[in-house]
């Protein structure tokens, strides 16, 4: 009995088989639904739009798996956009100094979030709201309110490799996945971030101080937001201040969709990553069946309510699956 | 007779209540009086309807009676006033009097209305010159424990339990509660009161009844009976055998090197529920090779203890030394991680809330405190150590479970407890703190684990053990400490050491004239 009920726990692999399996049965709907699904473009067009949305939803899994939230996501991603942008258009920086500006931008935000919330334990959700307001304000203040415009200069980030098919981008975000889930699942720093999430309590009386590890989380979550910062404004080839307003809910939705827990302590990257290809395979699709605007925000907001409510019941899908089986 | 209670049987696990009798006459002050788990508080919330009872017959007024649920003992005039205030601290003093009886029938609060009510009713408890209007935050954890009272007694009452009513007042508080218990007696209300102060046994009550684990023991007319004979009816005459105490291995000798002077140590709080927590002026060395016990009630302070030398909590003041400074530095431990690096460790109290990852695997939660050793320089964790200190520990202390990937929530008590040991057995400690470490664990498993305990000692391991139980204090420990109302109440060595004189001692501090002037505000 006791072997049977430990082997429900071995959560991975179904859960990911699972959203595999959603993400091809959407992927054949619209295949079939629309003639013009199975293109170069419809492929362009999502390879263009995910890499910014990966990175970033990598850092959330991170932040909600030790049961805080970051808000703030969407406008530090637009703030490291712009001075990377201001950089490269006015003060004519070389790329490369102006891109590490962005990163070294995104992650003290995120450093500052995490400080505050871990050291003084206020509830990253505030703080992170807070977050949200500066560092947009600070987006409009840099570019003086006006899309920076950088031109094929930087196009190389964004737009696919000639010959190869893939920009540099969603190399660069599968590779970030990757790392990730290998730090989430190998390495102290993953192992420990799990353990807050559980029972932060027991953490710091089994001797380890959990707002070092927290601050890190919450620092790597807005590096990463620099890293799609930096992505968006390859794919747009220009700094919008207004860019990524309302992104920190579909990185979160990515993440729900994908299982990790609002609660903490459990969670997957590569998981997260179904989620946010779930909503682009689902976003583009949509729009090629000629779904409105309004229609689709509908749509998503089902699918991400389903995603939690399949999630609840896991556990009790999972036992009779498994009896079925056997 | 008021309220009578037959062949009462209540079982949480484990058996609580054994066929308990009990009896009530009209204007009545009955005391309860017991040790740790004697079954006081699981009778009165059964009486109180806040628990249903296994099996056993009720009657109260000379009807048949079904405790079932709170509302309805409410509704028969059955009340109790716990020892954790149900107050809103964000309301005012009269919405909390009358909460539910506050507004008309649109749901509109009667602001006027309460707070004439309240002015009156607060005159009952002499708190006639609080505001009615002022938030309950502002007021002292004495004054709101009166607070909560004067609510009760507006009701219309024919039982009144009072748990610990006494722990957050003063002198002249008190004497003004035991004028309006004297009040309810005239009016024919039975009146059930709980208390640890011996001295107000006497003063209060006309018949104490004495409970140990579960059963009623005596019941007797304070006039005619002492102190020290209520003390021995609690402890019960199977106290330990000698037999049984040499049956451990105790190598300790006073000789021995000691290893932490603890001196002054201080920590005072306000608890949630009214009252202050905590310790002062707390004195003691541990050497190597002993097994320090601290006995005491709930809340004497000997949790709040162990947190604060491990540094889960901060001292207020004094200080421990360490053998390792020779006993040159004052020190207090600002964190568990820093306690560690001092070579100590602690088995929490509540293993479910502050110790056990419940979700993790076995092997996960007893490499835990070690983890950063278990990494190679790239900050991988080697699986295979892991899976080895797991299996290990497995062997050592004998933890029954499938697979080492198992989710620690599927073991038994006693097998996460010995998990949450081997945590620290995994890591170099000198000095081991224990919080009741065979809480909730079955009999074999307990055992194990007072064996386990000797055997460190005899290894030179210092360690510290609270525990309610007073038979596995006498058993496992070499010298006992007693806590008593946040004092050290005495060490004493375990062989010299009856039952009788441990309770003797953990009753010692409480009395009326005890009380802290703080809780006057």
């Amino acid at each position: 009995m006791n072997k049977l009920k430990s082997k429900t726990r071995i959560q991975l692999p179904w859960n990911s088989l699972g959203l595999v399996a959603v993400l091809i049965v959407l992927i054949l709907f619209f295949g079939f639904m629309s003639d013009y699904f199975f293109s170069a473009v419809t492929f362009r067009t999502l390879a263009n739009q995910i890499p910014a949305l990966t990175v970033i939803a990598v850092g959330m899994t991170f932040v909600l798996l030790i049961a805080g939230i970051d808000l703030s996501v969407g406008s530090v991603m637009a703030l490291c956009a712009a001075v990377m942008g201001v950089l490269i258009v006015d003060q004519q920086t070389s790329i490369f100094l102006a891109l590490m500006s962005a990163l070294l931008v995104g992650l003290i935000c995120g450093t500052i979030n995490g400080f505050i919330s871990a050291k003084w334990r206020i509830p990253s959700f505030v703080v992170t709201l807070g977050m949200l307001e500066i560092a947009r304000g600070g987006a409009y203040l840099a570019t003086n309110s006006e899309t920076k415009y950088l031109g094929e200069s930087v196009g190389f980030i964004g737009s696919p490799t000639p010959g190869f098919g893939i920009s540099f981008a969603l190399v660069a975000a599968i590779f970030v996945v990757i790392l990730a889930q290998w730090i989430l699942s190998k390495t102290l720093f993953g192992r420990y971030m799990i353990a807050i999430g559980t029972n932060e309590e027991a953490v710091r009386l089994s001797g380890v101080n959990p707002v070092f590890w927290k601050v890190l989380v919450f620092a790597l979550a807005g590096l990463l937001a620099g890293l799609g910062g930096v992505f968006q404004l390859g794919y747009l080839q220009s700094a919008d201040p207004n860019a990524g307003i309302g992104l920190e809910l579909s990185a979160i939705a990515a993440v729900v969709i994908g299982g990790t827990s609002l609660s903490g302590g459990r969670g997957s990257v590569v998981n997260s990553f179904l989620g946010v290809l779930i909503i682009a395979v689902m976003q583009a699709g949509l729009a090629q069946l000629g779904v409105s605007e309004p229609s689709k925000r509908i749509i998503t907001g089902m699918v991400i309510i389903v995603a939690v409510l399949f999630d609840q019941f896991r556990e009790p899908l999972g036992r009779l699956f498994r009896r079925k089986r056997a | 007779m008021l309220l009578r209670v037959k062949k009462l049987n209540k079982s949480f696990a484990v058996p609580v209540l054994k066929k308990l009798n009990f009896e009530l006459r009209e204007g009545e002050v009955h005391a309860l009086l017991g040790s740790n788990g004697a079954g006081k508080s699981t009778l009165c919330n059964i009486i109180s309807g806040i628990h249903t009872a296994d099996s056993g017959d009720f009657e109260f007024s000379g009807s048949n009676y079904k405790p079932s649920s709170l509302q309805k003992a409410e509704s028969l005039g059955i009340c109790m006033v716990m020892q954790e205030l149900n107050l809103f601290p964000t309301l005012s003093v009269a919405e909390n009097l009358f909460f539910r009886s506050m507004s008309d029938r649109f749901g509109i609060v009667k602001h006027q209305v309460i707070q004439k009510r309240a002015k009156k009713a607060l005159e009952t408890v002499g708190l006639d010159y609080i505001d009615p209007a002022q938030p309950l935050s502002q007021l002292g954890v004495g004054q709101q424990q009166l607070i909560e009272i004067a609510s009760v007694l507006q009701r219309h009452i024919k039982l009144l339990i009072l748990d610990e009513p006494t722990s957050a007042l003063t002198g002249p508080q008190i004497d003004l509660l035991f004028k309006q218990i004297l009040q309810l007696k005239k009016q024919g209300i039975g009146v059930i009161y709980i208390t640890h102060r011996m001295d107000e046994i006497s003063r209060i009550a006309d018949r104490v009844s004495i409970l140990r684990d579960g059963e009623l023991v005596a019941t007797k007319a304070t006039t005619d009976i002492s102190t020290d004979h209520m003390l021995q009816l609690m402890a019960g005459e199977e106290s330990i055998s000698t037999d049984e105490k040499s049956s451990m291995t105790k190598s300790f000798a006073q000789k021995n090197k000691t290893l932490l002077k603890v001196e002054n140590l201080t920590r005072r709080t306000k608890n949630q529920s009214g009252g202050d927590s905590g310790f002062e002026k707390v004195n003691f060395h541990l050497h190597a090779g002993e097994v320090l016990g601290i006995g005491g009630l709930i809340g004497s302070g000997r949790t709040e203890l162990l947190r604060t030398i491990f540094g889960a909590d901060q001292a207020h003041s004094g200080c421990i030394r360490l053998a390792a400074d020779q006993f040159k530095m004052k020190r207090t431990m600002r964190s568990p991680t820093e306690a560690i690096s001092h070579g100590m460790g602690m088995l929490v109290e509540d293993r479910k809330s502050q110790g056990l990852l419940l979700s993790h695997s076995v092997s996960k939660n007893i490499s835990f405190a070690k983890l950063n050793n278990l990494i190679n320089k790239f900050g991988l964790v080697n699986n295979d150590t892991e899976n080895e200190l797991a299996k290990s520990m497995k062997e050592k202390l004998n933890i029954q479970y499938n697979s080492s990937n198992q989710p620690i929530s599927f073991l038994s008590g006693g097998n996460q407890q010995k998990a949450l040991l081997a945590r620290w057995l995994a890591i170099q400690f000198s000095i081991l703190l224990l919080d009741e470490p065979s809480r909730g664990v079955d009999a074999r498993a307990k055992s194990q684990i007072q064996s386990l305990i000797r055997e460190l000692a005899t290894q030179g391991k210092a360690l510290i053990v609270v525990s309610s139980e007073t038979q596995e204090l006498l058993k496992v420990s070499d010298r006992i400490a007693v806590m008593s109302n946040g004092r050290l109440a005495g060490i004493f060595n375990a062989n010299d050491l009856t039952e009788e004189k441990l309770l003797e001692a953990s009753f010692s501090f409480y009395s009326s004239e005890d009380n802290r002037v703080e809780s006057i505000q």
